[in-house]
């Protein structure tokens, strides 16, 4: 099954790499992984979406927490949660393709951010299943270019993970 | 005070109590070895590889309630000690790794013996460091002894550029260590202990299972009240030997793939079973599923949650250390007034009883070739069980833990774990310098003594006088035993052709050496080895039965009660 798993780490060079070996050394999947400094400098975020029995997501959890660098971790599908992934995908557009894709990337709530007599950057968010979903929606050969950033998530509501 | 940083090396040393360094000089940390050479606190014993540091700083650890200490200079002093990192690791051994780095200029532009000593060792470190800026020198060490010691012990390396070693800065030694992501558990649950005793206490067939992590908490003491407490059959694994009186009638010997008849039925067929600091290794427990056939109640102590449900699957986990579960466990015990059922239990012990009149341990010692058990079983009657015993990895090592029966904890040294030849006479080394005066034995094969053969100049440098038990069968014992098993009788390279002359080589290495091949001296020599002898290094070279087998064995895959207890069995 499909874990999303926040982690909040100390932001030290190296802390990453760790998270990275623990995957790699113990063959547990990394679907996408995201990090960044959260608003405290010294903490980063992490976002890592794997899959795995119930048994090897719990093994992955206590590896996570046994890892020096690491605060907390939380599996965020053990609740409620949001998910969202930022892509920005480059389409060939010329001629009448171009309103095509206006009216697709409208539907789905993309953005054009760019163009060219030729292209449009679009950029889009969302779950990984609705960005998957405008992939499908356009014609295949138009993709120049897809840039996904891998999912964030965060609890809802009272659902906070902070230090 | 402003110091150096290779002076604040060394004060940190000093402060934290260390007595003796393991290590060998080299260009990136040669500010270091100044400093060492201006203080008389601690002793710094200079080895002739680095990978012998490092097992000898964990031995020293293993074998001592003092934390081991080695230090490496960069490139290939690092990767040298790299085998003796990953040993310590997969055994949970506490130790401090300092290791000189190229100056911080010359990271990443492939410096002389440069490596990426943080990313190597990462994967088979607990936790690891590179320090950038002397301020963090010492706050750094600090937390590296904190680290190694605490939660579930592990090494800790600290990586130290030579610019680090060179700068100045003020010098104070942090009291404390407070780390907002690493505060490991001591205490264990309240509650799962009271429901783990509750279990404990209506068991029918109950089975003790201990491993190195009794040891690693100090808390042999505290198993053996508890054992004698419940009348429970006990069993420890090879790296928890010793915890328990090997002498108690509850001892029911080793687990596992080599481990006794008995000991292997009863964890099979027990109805509760209490692991105490041990993980149900592949090696303990063999094929999981089959150990899962039976049902049992399983309880689990362990300092790493993640050892608990990793290979097979617990009833009540309690996640702590083992000497304050055992603690709160045992006044738990003492303050109820339900005991186990008595007639139960005794026909518990009747039936483990029976299972120990299959003798799976017996084996002849005839006029023919010297038996290793029976040298192993010698050299326990000579040293009055009461040595250290530090092995090699091979059938000898099985020998050992079989037939050398360990009455007190921290008393048998070996690679459980990685299963690292050539840590014997290293090993051997630790030992003896965090227990002078202490009788210390290496059960060694001619294999596995060739791994770090080189110690023996070591060894002539500080007066070490272990005394090597070389078990030589000119085979690759346990590669042999495996290959006649399972691989057709095809011993592919498992003979080991050209062996040298080990006397003469005991002897140019200044110490003595015998040769002993008839059975009937094998006791005088160790007699001598332990009398005459008992202030030198004695190399005794025991020519061997060459095809004799580690019986009792559990195939790897097979179920744990799937046993072959001889060559009758094939």
């Amino acid at each position: 099954m499909r874990h999303i798993i926040s982690v909040l780490l100390e932001n030290e060079p190296g802390a990453l790499s760790r998270v990275v070996g623990l995957f790699s050394a113990r063959g547990y999947n990394i679907e996408t992984l995201t990090v960044a400094p959260t608003e405290d400098a010294s903490l980063s975020r992490m976002t890592i979406v794997t899959v795995g029995s119930d048994d090897v997501i719990e093994q992955i959890t206590k590896h996570l927490n046994r890892l020096i660098e690491v605060v907390k971790v939380v599996d965020l599908t053990e609740g409620d949660f949001i998910e969202r992934e930022l892509m920005l995908i480059k389409l060939r557009a010329v001629g009448k393709e171009r309103d095509e894709i206006k009216r697709v990337a409208d539907i789905f709530r993309g953005r054009i951010i760019d163009v060219t007599e030729r292209s449009f950057v679009i950029e889009l968010t969302g779950n990984a299943a609705k960005l998957d979903a405008f992939i499908k929606s356009v014609d295949r050969a138009a993709i120049l270019e897809t840039v996904r950033t891998g999912g964030s998530g965060v609890g809802r509501g009272e659902r906070i993970l902070k230090v | 005070m402003e110091l150096t940083g290779a002076e604040i090396v060394v004060r940190c040393l000093q402060d934290e109590g260390v007595k003796h360094v393991f290590g060998y000089p080299g260009g990136a940390v040669l500010y270091i070895y100044d400093a060492i050479f201006k203080q008389d606190k601690f002793l710094h014993i200079l080895v002739r590889h680095e990978q012998a540091a490092v097992h000898a700083a964990d031995a020293y650890s293993r074998s001592s309630q003092r934390i081991g200490v080695a230090l490496v200079t960069s490139g290939p002093g690092v990767t040298n000690a790299v085998t003796g990192i990953a040993t310590a690791y997969m055994d949970s051994i506490p130790m401090v790794i300092l290791t000189g780095q190229v100056p911080t200029h010359a990271i990443g532009l492939d410096a002389f013996q440069e490596c990426d000593t943080v990313g190597i060792t990462r994967p088979c470190v607990k936790h690891n460091f590179l320090v950038k800026d002397v301020r963090e020198l010492a706050g750094t060490i600090k937390k590296a002894f904190y680290i190694a010691q605490s939660g579930r012990p592990g090494p800790v390396l600290v990586d130290i550029p030579k610019d680090v070693t060179v700068a100045r800065c003020d010098y104070e030694y942090p009291r404390e260590v407070s780390m907002r992501s690493y505060k490991p558990v001591a205490k264990g649950h309240a509650g799962q202990i009271k429901k783990a005793v509750q279990l404990l206490l209506t068991a029918e067939r109950p089975m003790v299972y201990t491993g190195g992590g009794v040891i690693l908490s100090d808390a042999a003491d505290l198993l053996n009240r508890f054992v004698n407490l419940l009348g429970f059959p006990c069993t420890n694994t090879l790296m928890g030997l010793g915890a328990f009186q090997a002498s108690n009638s509850k001892f029911v010997g080793m687990p596992g793939m080599h481990g006794t008849y008995e000991a292997n039925m009863a964890m099979q067929h027990c109805d509760v079973l209490i692991a105490i600091g041990a993980r149900f290794d592949d090696r303990v427990i063999g094929n999981p599923k089959h150990f899962a056939t039976n049902p049992r109640k399983i309880i689990h102590i362990d300092v790493d949650p993640s050892s608990i449900s990793k290979r097979v699957k617990v009833d009540i986990p309690i996640v702590g250390d083992v000497f304050e579960v055992l603690t709160e466990l045992l006044s738990q015990v003492d303050a109820s007034t339900v005991r186990p059922d008595a007639a139960k239990l005794a026909g518990w012990w009747q039936q483990i009883d029976e299972w120990r009149k299959k003798d799976c341990l017996r084996y002849e010692q005839n006029g023919g070739a010297i038996k290793p058990q029976y040298v192993v079983e010698k050299l326990w009657e000579v040293t009055g069980g009461d040595a250290f015993v530090t092995s090699d990895v091979g059938q000898h090592q099985m020998w050992a833990a079989q037939y050398y029966r360990f009455e007190k904890p921290r008393r048998w040294i070996n690679s459980g774990g990685l299963g690292t030849m050539g840590v014997g006479l290293p090993y051997a080394m630790g030992v003896q310098m965090a227990n002078p005066g202490a009788d210390v034995a290496v059960i060694t094969g001619e294999g596995s003594i060739q791994m770090c053969i080189q110690e023996l100049s070591t060894c002539k440098q500080y007066r070490l006088t272990p005394k090597i038990i070389n078990l030589n069968n000119r085979y690759l014992g346990m590669v042999r035993q495996w290959q006649q098993i399972d691989y057709g009788g095809r011993y592919a390279e498992s003979y080991v052709d050209a062996l040298p002359d080990f006397v003469k080589l005991a002897e140019a290495y200044g110490h003595v050496g015998f040769q002993i091949d008839k059975p009937a001296d094998v006791e005088p020599a160790l007699r001598e080895a332990f009398g005459k002898y008992k202030d030198r290094l004695v190399f005794l070279d025991f020519i061997t039965d060459q095809t004799e087998n580690v019986w009792p064995m559990v195939k790897a895959g097979k179920g744990l009660t799937e046993m072959l207890l001889g060559s009758e069995d094939l």
